[in-house]
């Protein structure tokens, strides 16, 4: 049976994923409206565009660090439990 | 000196060779959540240089310059009629469609879809791209069906007399 901080270090990294996997989707329909935008001579888009990409990639890049984090304390938790 | 780690025994009842040939597909093959999460923070960062390369584009590229180029004499082409030319540069073609007897407009040929040439049904009063049915607005170069994302860039024009002259390109136009 799973010990309780690997199913809830599991559950969090579920729903951290799921939040890059949810951001991503944003980001890549956000850069085809931009560069559809761009094509089409609107250059006003493109700062605004990059402004909300960067947010985006902040979100993903924390989420990441705090994957690593949540991995890193389970794994931890888990050496210790063998010991 | 550190004396040599020895790999790890083979699993109970796995072959002699698996010992000299030590590959597990199906570890190989496993993603753990992190290295996904590592993925897919990559593929972020990737779509966020790809914001700044179409920043680095809008700022590099020069507003253009436009030749002054005769394109037909007006009575050359009768209502309803077509000509084709090439503007501005000598692989970029066009079309000019005489609507009335008194106007006159112009498009680049190649269809904002795929860039297919768009040719002028005169029956429906529409440009009409044959690949995949993507129809603009004669009078305007909207689109009316279909899969082209913008309107066709509008090439300018300039009547001198009983010349037709193209003057410039309206990337944007619509209406």
């Amino acid at each position: 049976m799973e010990s309780r901080p690997s199913k809830k270090g599991l559950t969090a990294l579920d729903a951290a994923l799921t939040m890059i996997v949810v951001l991503l989707i944003v980001q890549m329909w956000l850069l085809t409206a931009t560069l559809e935008s761009y094509l089409a001579g609107h250059v006003d888009v493109v700062m605004p565009g990059l402004g909300v990409s960067a947010l985006l990639m902040a979100a993903c890049l924390a989420l990441y660090a705090f994957v690593r984090r949540i991995d890193h304390e389970v794994r931890r938790a888990r050496l210790r439990s063998h010991q | 000196m550190t004396p040599p780690t020895l790999p790890p025994p083979p699993p109970e009842g796995d072959p002699l060779w698996r010992d000299e040939f030590s590959v597990y597909a199906a570890e190989e093959r496993y993603v753990s959540r992190r290295q996904f999460a590592k993925f897919l923070t990559l593929t972020s960062v990737g779509m966020f240089v790809g914001q700044v390369w179409i920043l680095a584009k809008a700022w590099m590229t020069p507003n253009p310059t436009y030749p002054v180029v005769a394109i037909a004499n007006v009575a050359d082409i009768p209502v309803q009629g077509v000509k084709l030319f090439r503007y501005p540069a000598e692989h970029d073609t066009a079309i000019m469609v005489r609507t009335d007897a008194e106007t006159f407009v112009a498009y680049s040929q190649k269809c904002t879809h795929l860039s297919c040439a768009v040719f002028y049904a005169p029956e429906r009063k529409r440009l009409e791209c044959p690949c995949h049915e993507g129809y603009f607005a004669v009078d305007t170069g909207r689109v009316l069906q279909g899969p082209p994302p913008r309107p066709l860039p509008r090439i300018l024009l300039r009547r001198d007399g009983e010349t037709i002259l193209a003057v410039g390109v309206d990337n944007h136009a619509e209406g």
